[in-house]
């Protein structure tokens, strides 16, 4: 997100762009209090659809940015083969914690859970599973060896502080229900010009090859 | 409501309680007499998790009891087990972040000790130890009440240290903060508002006992 930032100040110098992250229920239960953000990026569409639903956007406005993927994901030094074994990696004898985000709320762990079902190893496996509180948490238990594996967003194992960190498998997205992320306008955005363009800019031709970059596919190139 | 979540917070508060009286009180025996000159250096040390964020105590607790740490490593040989998401490894956290709010307590009321009864008491023979359990002790009554009611009271509203190490486990970790956090992110508001104001309540009851016995206790024992 930050280099999406970067790249729309080279463009607009004008807006001053302020980012803040956090989780998407978070920042759910914050807007329908009328937080003061312009626009709203979320992991899960279902988040800006039911903002839009209780009137707090502006219509028209709800838009699907990307399609996340899901990887099992492991440190450099680890023992375990993720890319061969693929999902039974998770069942290696070494593996006492699987890192994966809380399912409850958080996008990623939802379809985490839904992959671990489908693969037929959840109730193998669940014993072992630690939740973290978003998706980035997640990942810190498995980067700092506290969890030996984990289940991850894609984007974080290309993130380029981490890449040389770690070897992962993507788990086939047939696996999970697909992860669309979606963002909104909401009602109270202040300068709905400088919003417009950066919700053009991240869906547009300079946007779209960044959220590539980091693993998430396009809407309408699936 | 969660009373899983409600069981286990009351269950860390007490081992976490336990553990800060048995290692407290020591701690503030020496707080108090010692005539070392670096003392302020300790002092400073066990004050440090009241100004500290959760989250640093929560991260660098995470760091130091994992499988890369010296720490950890020797724990893993000792039990062949890991601390980071255990009851354990959340204990250890606990008993860190409470440590002031048993510590001060008890030091200023061994402070407030007379203490010509103290040397007294030794005058006649008596042991330090003795002194202490005997003398010390009986006269720092509301004062060390007041760091176990504290030091209780601070673990049961533990929520960033416990985010940070806990893993959110259903029975191990995931304490009554945690599930009332992981309903109001999954939108069960009702479910999130019943249990905070039970937490609410009980708060409330148990400094109101306190309070109250603090009162009773100070009546019997006359401080000074």
């Amino acid at each position: 997100m930050d280099e999406v930032v970067q790249e729309f100040q080279k463009d607009h110098p004008e807006t001053a762009v302020k980012v803040t992250y956090g989780s998407s229920g978070n920042f759910y239960s914050q807007l329908s209090n009328q937080a003061p953000f312009d626009l709203f990026l979320s992991a899960d569409i279902g988040y800006p659809r039911k903002l839009s639903e209780q009137g707090l956007t502006l219509p028209g406005t709800e838009f699907l940015y990307a399609i996340g993927s899901i990887v099992v994901w492991v440190p450099t030094s680890s023992p375990i083969q993720v890319e061969r074994l693929k999902m039974e990696a998770l069942r290696h004898d070494s593996v006492r914690h699987i890192a994966i985000a809380n399912p409850k709320h958080a996008p990623y762990g939802k379809a985490a859970e839904a992959a671990l079902r489908s693969s037929g190893i959840y109730e193998a496996v669940q014993s072992k599973l630690v939740l973290g509180e978003n998706i980035s948490q997640t990942f810190q238990f498995v980067q700092s060896g506290n969890a030996e594996i984990g289940i991850v967003a894609l984007s974080l194992a290309l993130a380029p502080s981490v890449k040389e960190q770690g070897r992962y498998w993507k788990v086939p997205l047939d696996a999970y229900p697909r992860l669309e992320q979606g963002g909104i306008i909401l009602k109270w955005a202040k300068d709905m010009e400088a919003v417009q363009s950066f919700r053009k800019f991240v869906m547009g031709s300079k946007g779209r090859p960044l959220l590539k970059a980091y693993g998430f596919i396009l809407p309408g190139e699936e | 409501m969660d009373w899983v979540a409600i069981g286990l917070s009351l269950r860390l508060s007490f081992w976490t309680t336990l553990i800060l009286l048995l290692l407290g009180l020591p701690i503030a025996h020496w707080l108090t007499f010692s005539g070392w000159r670096w003392k302020v250096l300790i002092e400073a040390i066990v004050a440090l998790p009241i100004v500290l964020p959760p989250t640093v105590l929560g991260f660098y607790v995470l760091i130091a009891i994992g499988p890369r740490s010296p720490i950890g490593r020797f724990y893993q040989l000792l039990t062949g087990e890991l601390l980071p998401f255990s009851f354990r490894g959340l204990l250890v956290a606990s008993v860190l972040y409470s440590l002031p709010f048993a510590v001060q307590p008890f030091a200023s009321a061994f402070k407030t000790v007379d203490r010509r009864f103290i040397e007294a008491s030794w005058c006649l023979g008596v042991s330090r130890f003795t002194t202490f359990r005997r003398v010390i002790i009986p006269l720092s009554i509301p004062g060390i009440i007041a760091g176990i009611v504290l030091s209780f009271a601070h673990t049961l509203g533990e929520f960033g240290v416990v985010l940070m190490v806990g893993g959110n486990l259903p029975g191990i970790t995931r304490t009554v903060s945690i599930s009332i956090y992981d309903e109001v992110q999954s939108l069960n508001y009702d479910l999130a508002g019943q249990t905070s104001l039970l937490l609410l309540g009980f708060s409330f009851l148990v400094l109101v006992v306190t309070y109250a016995l603090q009162r009773r206790v100070s009546a019997v024992w006359p401080m000074n």
